[in-house]
């Protein structure tokens, strides 16, 4: 059943694939994931203020974020960010905003509210005991956050952590909506050039696929090590 | 030194202090006991304002501490606790332990801090496990780690809270012996415990306390001659019967 299919497209675009594609794949995979732990972290922080109106105001940009669905987020800012920036900057037309810079914008903020849900928890699960020992000492709250609780917040969560961002790998190829050439966008470019559409996604497929395996399998075997140091 | 005057504390209505006055003088060592759910540790964290309060006032070296415009970290470093679990750092080498609050919060060099750290822990006996994380220690060597990160800030005055409480009973003693030391060197300390034992060798004041109340303050030979109330002579016989 093979013998209509050319697979030789595969090894003939795999430059483009990975130096162009997964390249920008794995670059926003990064920042996205960098960006969204520091700023969920400091939603988490906010989140668990005793301030009412700071913990309110992070619950309920958290519980906007994650009843859009990404794809329309994406979308949807890539073409208000320049008018936004307008409105920011009073500049006379809209701003331009690459393509690249308006997805890690949406992806960071969509992050942030994934990974601050994440580092709450993180941080409800150090004793109160710590907190305390840490003022004890004479540590203001920002260095007690600093030094004593988020390092084991972050300890503790690592593996969920990282488990969230391979699903963030996932993600970034919804930015195709947006004409980027990701792993997915340039293997569908390939796919629709050359009329090699089931060959060329069945190979990212692969891709995503083995890439994900091997990255789940890696986080089960730190959480195994974590678990024996603890 | 440490000045309690007046303190009401309620946890919503229940109140958990009711009006404690009591004074700690430069060099005292003073024992709080009391049974399961009297306030004694409450109000040792009243003390450094780990526990706020809604009445009355503590005073602390000159330093009123439910003052808002008081520098409470600033205060905090100059008095040391130990806790009833530790609360050492687990992410944290023991000598990190140690060196933290010394590098961040008085500001000095690492090598300074270093050197206090290791003359701490030589003088709990410790300097060997200066490099093992806490979780690799005994209870009561974490104990002595806690207590070496404490004097580490070079502290005014010692708030002990339960310090032997979730000890096994054969590592009670080391503890106890780095605190007996710790009195005789003339360090003021403020001790919630059940150790009897401790307050005889040590203490000059027993505090008493029950139900929120400080119900007796004497001095230890008062005190162990015959407690004036009579709640107090319960507790005795009920802790001492064994």
């Amino acid at each position: 059943m093979f013998e209509t299919f050319d697979f030789d497209v595969i090894r003939r675009s795999l430059p483009y694939l990975f130096f162009d594609g997964m390249t920008f794949t794995l670059t926003l995979t990064a920042l996205a994931a960098a960006g969204g732990l520091v700023f969920g972290t400091l939603i988490a922080l906010l989140r668990l203020s005793r301030l009412p109106v700071l913990s309110q105001v992070a619950a309920l940009y958290v519980d906007l974020i994650r009843s859009l669905p990404l794809v329309l987020v994406i979308f949807w800012f890539y073409f208000l960010v320049p008018y936004i920036g307008q409105w920011l900057t009073g500049a006379s037309r809209p701003v331009r905003v690459g393509a690249f810079t308006s997805s890690l914008v949406t992806f960071v903020m969509f992050e942030a509210a994934y990974f601050s849900e994440i580092m709450r928890a993180g941080i409800q699960s150090i004793s109160k005991g710590q907190p305390a020992a840490a003022q004890a000492l004479g540590l203001t709250y920002s260095q007690t956050m600093r030094y004593v609780v988020l390092p084991q917040a972050f300890r503790n969560m690592l593996p969920v952590l990282l488990t969230q961002t391979i699903v963030l790998f996932q993600d970034t190829s919804l930015v195709y909506v947006l004409s980027i050439p990701d792993f997915l966008g340039a293997a569908s470019k390939v796919a629709q050039r050359d009329g090699r559409l089931v060959e060329m996604y069945l190979f990212a497929a692969l891709v995503y696929f083995t890439i994900s395996c091997i990255a789940s399998f890696g986080v089960r075997r730190l959480q195994a090590r974590i678990a024996v140091v603890r | 030194m440490i000045q309690i005057s007046h303190v009401d504390k309620w946890y919503g209505s229940f109140q958990a202090l009711k009006d404690c006055t009591t004074l700690i003088d430069k060099g005292e060592v003073v024992v709080v006991c009391g049974p399961s759910g009297s306030g004694k540790s409450t109000l040792i964290k009243c003390v450094n304002a780990l526990e706020p309060f809604q009445e009355g006032e503590i005073v602390v070296d000159g330093i009123k501490v439910n003052d808002r415009k008081t520098d409470l970290p600033k205060l905090r470093a100059r008095i040391g606790m130990v806790f009833q679990h530790f609360e050492l750092f687990p992410h944290l080498r023991v000598v990190d332990n140690l060196c933290l609050a010394q590098e961040k919060v008085l500001r000095r060099g690492h090598d300074e801090a270093m050197a206090k750290a290791a003359s701490l822990l030589d003088r709990v006996g410790l300097n060997a496990h200066a490099q093992k994380y806490p979780a690799e220690l005994s209870g009561g060597q974490q104990q002595r780690v806690a207590i070496a990160r404490a004097l580490a800030m070079d502290p005014i005055a010692m708030l002990f809270d339960e310090p032997t409480s979730a000890l096994d009973p054969e590592m009670i003693s080391e503890v106890l012996d780095v605190m007996v030391d710790l009195a005789r060197d003339g360090m003021t300390m403020m001790v919630v415990t059940h150790e009897m034992g401790f307050a005889r060798k040590v203490a000059h004041r027993v505090i008493f306390m029950d139900q929120g109340e400080i119900v007796e303050d004497a001095p230890k030979e008062e005190f162990f001659g015959k407690p004036r109330s009579e709640r107090a002579q319960k507790f005795l016989a009920k802790i001492l019967s064994h």
